[in-house]
């Protein structure tokens, strides 16, 4: 099945899905299905239980962050600058919003075929950062969803022990991130020895 | 998951035991936190990072090229399939094509790095049943050979950085692969002495049979692969399915256990092994010659069109996989390694309840995990 067929077939028989194919330019033409962050759990079951795809196996599950970044546009415009008509060029700033974003690698071990790119974005990188686990799919991506936690800090709803897995448990920050800042060594150290037991 | 505690009356009979970071049979630094209610293991949740350098984050600063002698570090065991998994990524993302003489040095030094794995993997499960010594240095005695093969090649035993986008660093002499034929056909007398005092040991039989199983449904749901999930009766071998580099052109079964315990986890590895010997033969009998890199790779300042790739090949320890983002720049965006060991450790605790506490050592011993995998 084509990723086009597989994207019609989610959006016919997931209620309320919504699914975008992401084309990837590189030469390894990975094309990728971009699913709204609402329908995660019922696309995966879809996708997993579905007798011609069967994507039994979950291979990769990993966090992608995208901080804001600001676009510059050069615009002509024609202005009427003292009396007579000129090309004008303006520059105009758009701040496009930063997201996280997660990738699970499906394959299917029943007809040996795959990968299906599976992706879906947080609303943002701040206070929403919430999306379904898909861990009850796919014990798979038990680890490795909680790893996203820990150094993307995506939320997984619905995950049955979301703990940091790497970083101890007195951590705060997410050193996945792009604007991570990491403390000198020593404070590292200090942080590590006042939290006993983390 | 976690099973229900027994009645009220019996519950001071349980103990919570941490088992690591500092214990013999964990492999490096790990450690699981053990509830146990007299021997048996009622819940066991396994507790990482203490190896953790956040390697990913280490390759968005460094360039492709220099991301490589990294690789080596993640399971140290292994050094040449990490090179493989990871040039396999890259030459994806950016289209590169490797030479016929290029892919056969490539499948000789993986599958020798299969055979010193599996041995040195057999020793250390014998080590911690507590056959003190005898199988460990056996396995050891065979692995020495092949490392020596290694540092005459690469120049280092263990962290060989061999191989590079399109090829591999240095071609291998005719003297050399001379060498590599003489250390496979002595390898088939090694299995045979090693079986001949294991496998049909009755202690082994009674400490590994019925022990830690695993079923197939569970194996392909927590994403088991390598030898665990062959173990359990799926076959599935990313060198038959995938047919990456050029495995399609050699003879070789891919071995399959039918309970899924330790017995066969250990099985899987030394008849793998045997299976690694006829392709090694095949592989060193076909070499053909010819460049040994593709001489219009660029290895400095490779900046590969924005994209992204997943590759994967079969390591001796599972599915390794490497997934990478380029946005154009020399470094990577995103760099990922899909660690087999550390995924292979999902089911741990599903293998461990209700069994023995000195049984959790034999079946980790038989998941084969190496720390700097697991933690990264």
């Amino acid at each position: 099945m084509t990723l086009e067929e597989i994207r019609s077939r989610l959006e016919a028989f997931v209620p309320g899905c919504h699914a975008e194919i992401v084309v990837n330019g590189s030469p390894s033409a990975q094309n990728s299905l971009l699913i709204d962050r609402r329908h995660g759990l019922q696309t995966a079951m879809y996708l997993r239980d579905h007798p011609e795809l069967q994507l039994d196996f979950c291979s990769n599950v990993t966090a992608v962050d995208w901080p804001d970044r600001e676009e510059t546009e050069t615009i002509k415009t024609r202005k009427i600058v003292d009396g007579v008509e000129k090309e004008v060029e303006e520059t105009k700033k758009t701040t496009i919003p930063g997201y996280l974003e997660v990738v699970y690698h499906l394959f299917s071990i029943a007809k040996k075929e795959g990968p299906v790119v599976l992706r879906m974005h947080t609303a943002n990188r701040t206070d929403d950062v919430t999306l379904q686990s898909l861990t009850p799919v796919w014990r798979s991506a038990e680890f490795q969803e909680r790893e996203a936690f820990d150094l993307f800090g995506i939320v997984f709803e619905g995950h049955p022990d979301l703990r940091r897995i790497l970083m101890w448990e007195g951590f705060t920050d997410h050193p996945m991130r792009k604007d991570y800042v990491p403390p000198p060594d020593d404070d590292l150290e200090l942080l590590a020895v006042s939290k006993p037991g983390a | 998951m976690t099973q229900a505690l027994p009645p009220e009356a019996e519950q001071d009979e349980v103990m919570e035991i941490s088992m690591g970071p500092q214990h013999p049979s964990t492999h490096g630094v790990f450690r699981m936190d053990v509830r146990l209610d007299g021997e048996r293991v009622l819940r066991l949740k396994p507790v990482f990072g203490y190896l953790h350098r956040n390697h990913e984050k280490i390759a968005e600063a460094a360039s492709y090229l220099a991301e490589i002698p990294y690789t080596d570090r993640l399971d140290y065991l292994c050094s040449m399939t990490n090179n493989w998994g990871y040039a396999l990524a890259v030459e994806k993302l950016a289209g590169l094509t490797v030479p016929e003489r290029a892919e056969y040095i490539r499948v000789i030094v993986s599958e020798l790095t299969r055979l010193q794995n599996h041995a040195g993997m057999v020793g250390f499960l014998l080590q911690d049943m507590g056959a003190s010594g005898t199988p460990l240095m056996y396995a050891f005695r065979e692995r020495e050979k092949v490392l020596d093969l290694f540092e005459s090649l690469s120049g280092a035993r263990m962290m060989c950085n061999y191989m590079r986008f399109g090829g591999v660093r240095v071609d291998c002499s005719a003297e050399w692969l001379g060498q590599a034929a003489k250390v496979v056909g002595g390898f088939g007398g090694f299995l045979d002495e090693f079986e001949q005092l294991l496998t049909g040991n009755e202690i082994l039989m009674a400490r590994t049979q019925g022990v830690g199983v695993l079923p197939r449904e569970l194996a392909i749901n927590a994403g088991v692969t390598g030898p665990g999930l062959r173990a359990s009766g799926v076959n599935y071998d990313l060198r038959k399915v995938d047919r990456y580099g050029v495995y399609e052109r050699f003879q070789f079964r891919v071995p399959l256990g039918e309970h899924g315990d330790v017995f066969d986890r250990y099985m899987m590895r030394v008849l793998e092994m045997r299976e690694s010997v006829k392709i090694l033969e095949q592989a060193l009998r076909d070499i053909p010659s010819g460049p040994f890199i593709d001489p219009k790779a660029r290895l400095r300042g490779l900046r590969p069109k924005v994209g992204e790739a997943y590759a994967r090949i079969e390591s001796p320890k599972g599915e390794l996989g490497f997934y990478l983002i380029s946005d154009g720049s020399p470094n990577p965006y995103r760099y990922r390694v899909r660690p087999p060991s550390l995924i292979n450790l999902t089911v741990l605790e599903d293998m461990c309840l209700g069994q023995n506490i000195a049984d959790v050592v034999v079946i980790l011993g038989s998941i084969d995990i190496v720390m700097g995998e697991v933690d990264r």
